[in-house]
């Protein structure tokens, strides 16, 4: 199957289903490498001491929190430009699993940050820029939300995410463009890794799950959607026929509720 | 295995990241099994797809 195929809703479903137990299996088995790695190979910090395997966690969270937003651009992309149904369901999908992400990584980072800095908080540059993408993405799916037609809303909501990506590299580059109390980048840097192989390779094994575990949740997540969209086409169809119209005849009635598939209906009915 | 002077802190970090993945797996399977329900009562109902197949058979 050509990966083109995938952008059919119900093409998309039946792949989905093959694919998830296999990825959840794989999630589970790389973060139980991950895991071992961390607690019984890793070492101990010569200044952190064991607060270090904090580490191990936060730091997957903090890229995923901006990996998912880019994401979320992409398909937003996809949704302005291609008007593709599976592109809203994309971006939808992905802001509840991205907000978790955010969340983990600034109240990891806290709680790492009190024994090494002295503060859960600060109002430096990473933090502040980080808590604004946390809010971003509680707004992101305020707005999904608010609206109850999803083509409508996906607009709206497409771009939105666009305008917030302009936080992405402000979050990237916030330690090197201001002073502040966050250390500066030591993996994803020109130059290289400053990262000792000790903690660098955990750290890689940790990051691999948790993104794995973002593509598993993330498609499963995808499904969800897809059916939910079915399901409120169903309900319009059962409203019109309780309220006297026609119901359509077995094959001719119910999509995704897309803004093509919509668009298509009225062009038809003008003709 | 000792872990320190900030022993709570770790572990409280890996609790919580522990229990917010579980929360967002539950959150997702159940959302999961709602939708599935839904189709099924409607198409029960009598309401039908275009393409005429079960819209819960997945």
């Amino acid at each position: 199957m050509a990966l083109i195929d995938l952008a059919n809703p119900t093409r998309f479903l039946n792949a989905a289903a093959r694919v998830l137990p296999w990825l959840a299996a794989v999630t589970a088995l790389v973060f139980a490498i991950g895991l071992y790695l961390v607690w019984f190979t890793a070492p101990d910090d010569y200044q952190q001491g064991a607060t270090v395997k904090i580490m191990f966690i936060h730091v997957p969270n903090a890229w995923l929190s901006m990996g998912v937003w880019t994401v979320m651009s992409i398909a937003s992309i996809g949704t302005l430009v291609w008007r593709h149904p599976l592109a809203d369901v994309a971006a939808k999908a992905a802001a509840p699993i991205g907000a978790a992400f955010t969340f983990l990584a600034l109240v990891t980072g806290s709680l790492w940050g009190r024994p090494m800095w002295g503060t859960y908080w600060e109002w430096d540059a990473r933090l502040t820029s980080v808590l604004v993408l946390f809010l971003m993405y509680l707004g992101l799916i305020a707005l999904w939300r608010a609206v109850e037609d999803p083509s409508r809303a996906a607009r709206a909501a497409a771009v939105l995410t666009l305008v917030g990506a302009i936080n992405i590299p402000i979050i990237k580059f916030s330690v090197d463009w201001w002073n502040t109390l966050h250390q500066g980048a030591s993996v994803l840097r020109i130059g290289g890794p400053t990262m000792d192989r000790a903690f660098l390779i955990p750290l890689l094994v940790m990051a691999v799950a948790f993104s794995l575990l973002f593509i598993t949740l993330h498609l499963a997540a995808m499904r969800n959607e897809i059916l939910r969209r079915r399901v409120r086409s169903l309900q319009m169809l059962q409203a019109r026929a309780f309220s006297g119209e026609s119901l359509p005849r077995t094959g001719s009635g119910v999509g995704t509720g897309s803004r093509a598939e919509n668009a298509s209906k009225q062009q038809s009915g003008a003709a | 295995m000792s872990l320190g002077p900030y022993t709570s802190f770790i572990v409280t970090s890996y609790t919580l990241v522990a229990a917010v993945v579980l929360i967002l797996i539950v959150w997702i399977a159940l959302d999961y099994r709602g939708q599935k329900e839904r189709l099924r009562e409607l198409e029960a109902g009598g309401i039908a797809r275009r393409s005429g197949r079960g819209a819960a058979d997945f």
